[in-house]
């Protein structure tokens, strides 16, 4: 971390609260740096000196990163520098890779994530997850959106559930006459919006979105898209994406990682937040020289 | 067969054309598959064929009709009435799978879903091993160990346990059958790709949810094929069997009395003194046709049942 734009966000956490570093961790003692509340207020997520390992090589180093409430927030990011790895903490997916493991303190509405006695399942349908590859289960359209509703004990009435879910999701009018056909015989767009009505349907608080459009053409992109600014009245939105003009069109804040230099020195990949703004002032004026090479086209 | 190479080019180093083997690979292999293809399918038509007719010989020579051959409760001769036998081996079948497909399943549940990376390692391995145990082990086991151990546990409550008998058998065939289950299920299962269960849980789904509603409907198929497959082994199971429940043709539902299966049946007449032609000696092969109809309606129900209720995922 050469530059420091003036509007980082620092970690605020005292050191007292993160759990006790082991001398293997190649982790240098950073002083407890001054929060800056102007930015991000009331951050859904915020995540302080958050560091990931997946066994013994660490994929994230010192994040600090505060998700705006009800805002669309982008990752952006060279391949392999830890966007995937930062989305899957928000909803301890990652718990399920043997091996990985997260320290520093990353706070939901206030419950520590970071902690490994908090309920996942429990937080997990209330920060939904849209994945890169559209993947409907091997069930029909309905079942696939009712599914985790039923699971989570929806007690309800399911039918007006799924239809209002795919409603939000743009493909009611696409699917209403063929409701129990498998989810496999849809497009990838409307696999995609599937995904993303199955998601809604277990009225998460947060979307975590890994690049949700990287299967899909620019048509079923542009409803995505169109989707996420409609969802953003009432979700909270965080997008992976490799697509600058989609994080530009979509967003309101933008974080790019990159990956530190001097771990790669050391022959490792370890990624951190270079920059971490507005989505226009990123993009238009970013303080972080990386960010500029990255958001130019001459790295990455 | 060179293509041209175009004039005036500037000169580089040319690829060689195709060696004469990889030129000719794909008719030769062609050829070869189809003719190793139509071994297999020629071999189950001869044996169809040799069952066939001589299964008609046998109803032709010994003068009995089919619902007296297969209903008649008297097996010996000049009745030929295999009830008993088809009794003997859809109690022994029955009652091993009763033991093999749940632990099966749930074995290969709990290595795919649960066990840790170096459980899985440890234990697929040996599980596989019971199944390398020859049968002929499992039925020994059955008059040394099983049948001491039942006797143990059933006399003192007053019942009575023959020295061979029907569940020792299902015992150990269930047991020699469990790696079938679980060792092909744990394949289906651990193949259901991981994008499926990662949709699950982050939905909120616990992995017992999981395990069960998403990856055991999408594998399916290829439970139900290993249970086919085992069934149908505990069907046609022989040794253990012959060893185990004896060669009593038994119409019971004690499964502590001795009861004889077709296969035992069919071990005892050819070791035995029946000569060549005579009915006794034809009742063979239609005891082996009914043994292979059962199978294969087996096979064509399974087939029926998971047509309705699979999930194709890919
Ligand atoms: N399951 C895993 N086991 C071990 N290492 C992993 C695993 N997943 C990711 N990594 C490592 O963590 C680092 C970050 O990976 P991650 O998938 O988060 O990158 P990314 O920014 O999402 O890349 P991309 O843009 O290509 O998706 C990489 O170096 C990768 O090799
Ligand atoms: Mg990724």
């Amino acid at each position: 971390m050469t530059t420091r734009s003036p509007l980082r966000i620092e970690p605020t956490t005292p050191p007292d609260e993160s759990p006790p570093m082991r001398p293997s961790d190649p982790l240098p003692a950073l002083p407890p740096p001054k929060p800056d509340p102007a930015t991000v207020p009331d951050p859904v997520i915020s995540a302080r000196s958050l560091c990931v390992w997946y066994g013994s090589s660490m994929a994230l180093k010192n994040v600090d990163i505060d998700i705006p409430r009800h805002k669309i927030t982008a990752l952006i990011g060279p391949s392999g520098c830890g966007k995937s790895t930062l989305l899957r903490c928000f909803n301890r997916m990652n718990d399920l890779i043997p091996g990985a493991r997260m320290e520093g303190t990353i706070k939901f509405e206030g419950i520590e994530l970071a902690d490994p006695s908090i309920d996942a399942v429990a937080l997990r349908r209330r920060v939904g997850m849209v994945f890169q590859k559209p993947n409907p289960f091997p069930k029909s359209i309905y079942q696939n959106v009712a599914w985790g509703a039923r699971i989570n004990g929806y007690k309800g009435d399911m039918d007006e559930l799924v239809e209002k879910s795919l409603r939000r999701a743009a493909l009611w009018e696409e699917v209403r006459g063929k409701l129990h056909k498998s989810g496999l015989d849809l497009s990838g767009g409307q696999q995609q919006r599937l995904c993303i009505a199955r998601t809604l349907a277990v009225e998460p608080e947060i979307i975590l979105m890994d690049e949700p459009c990287s299967a899909l053409d620019p048509i079923a992109t542009a409803k995505v898209e169109d989707l996420m600014d409609e969802l953003k009245e009432d979700y909270t939105i965080v997008i992976v994406t490799h697509n600058m003009q989609q994080a530009r069109r979509t967003s309101d804040m933008t974080a790019c990682l990159m990956l530190d230099e001097a771990a790669v020195q050391g022959g490792h990949r370890t990624g951190v937040i270079a920059e971490f703004s507005p989505t226009e002032k990123l993009f238009t004026n970013p303080s972080d020289p990386r960010t500029e090479a990255y958001i130019t086209g001459r790295i990455g | 067969m060179n293509l041209p190479v175009p004039s005036g080019s500037v000169e580089r180093p040319r690829w060689p054309a195709p060696s004469r083997f990889r030129r000719y690979q794909g008719p030769v292999m062609l050829s070869l598959l189809a003719i190793c293809a139509l071994v297999t399918v020629l071999t189950t038509i001869g044996i169809v064929a040799v069952l066939g007719l001589e299964t008609i010989h046998f109803f032709r020579e010994s003068h009995v009709s089919l619902p007296a051959f297969v209903f008649g409760t008297e097996v010996d001769p000049p009745k030929f009435g295999i009830f008993p036998l088809i009794w003997g081996t859809v109690m022994v079948a029955a009652g091993a799978s009763l033991i093999a497909l749940p632990i099966g399943l749930l074995s290969a549940l709990y290595l795919s879903e649960y066990a840790p990376r170096r459980v899985r390692a440890v234990l697929k391995p040996a599980l596989e091993l019971l199944a390398g145990i020859p049968t002929i082990v499992y039925g020994f086991l059955a008059l040394v160990l099983v049948t001491p151990l039942l006797k143990a546990c059933f006399e003192p409550l007053g019942l009575k346990v023959d020295s061979y008998n029907a569940l020792s058998a299902c015992v150990v065939v269930g047991v020699m059958i469990i790696p079938m289950v679980s060792s092909l299920s744990e394949d289906v299962l651990s193949a259901v790709p991981r994008s499926l269960r990662e949709a699950a849980y982050g939905l909120g789904a616990t992995k017992f949810e999981v395990s069960t509603r998403i990856v055991l409907p999408a594998g399916l198929s290829g439970v139900a094929a290993s249970f086919i497959l085992a069934i149908s082994r505990a069907v046609g199971e022989t040794m253990a069997v012959v060893l185990a429940a004896g060669r009593m043709p038994n119409v019971t539902a004690n499964p502590l009395r001795s009861v004889e299966t077709m296969t035992a049946y069919i071990v005892a007449i050819t070791g035995g003194d029946a000569s060549y032609g005579t009915p006794k000696y034809l009742s063979l092969f239609a005891v082996g046709m009914t043994l292979f109809v059962m199978t294969l309606g087996l096979n064509i129900l399974s087939g029926l049942i998971l047509r309705r209720f699979r999930e194709v995922y890919n």
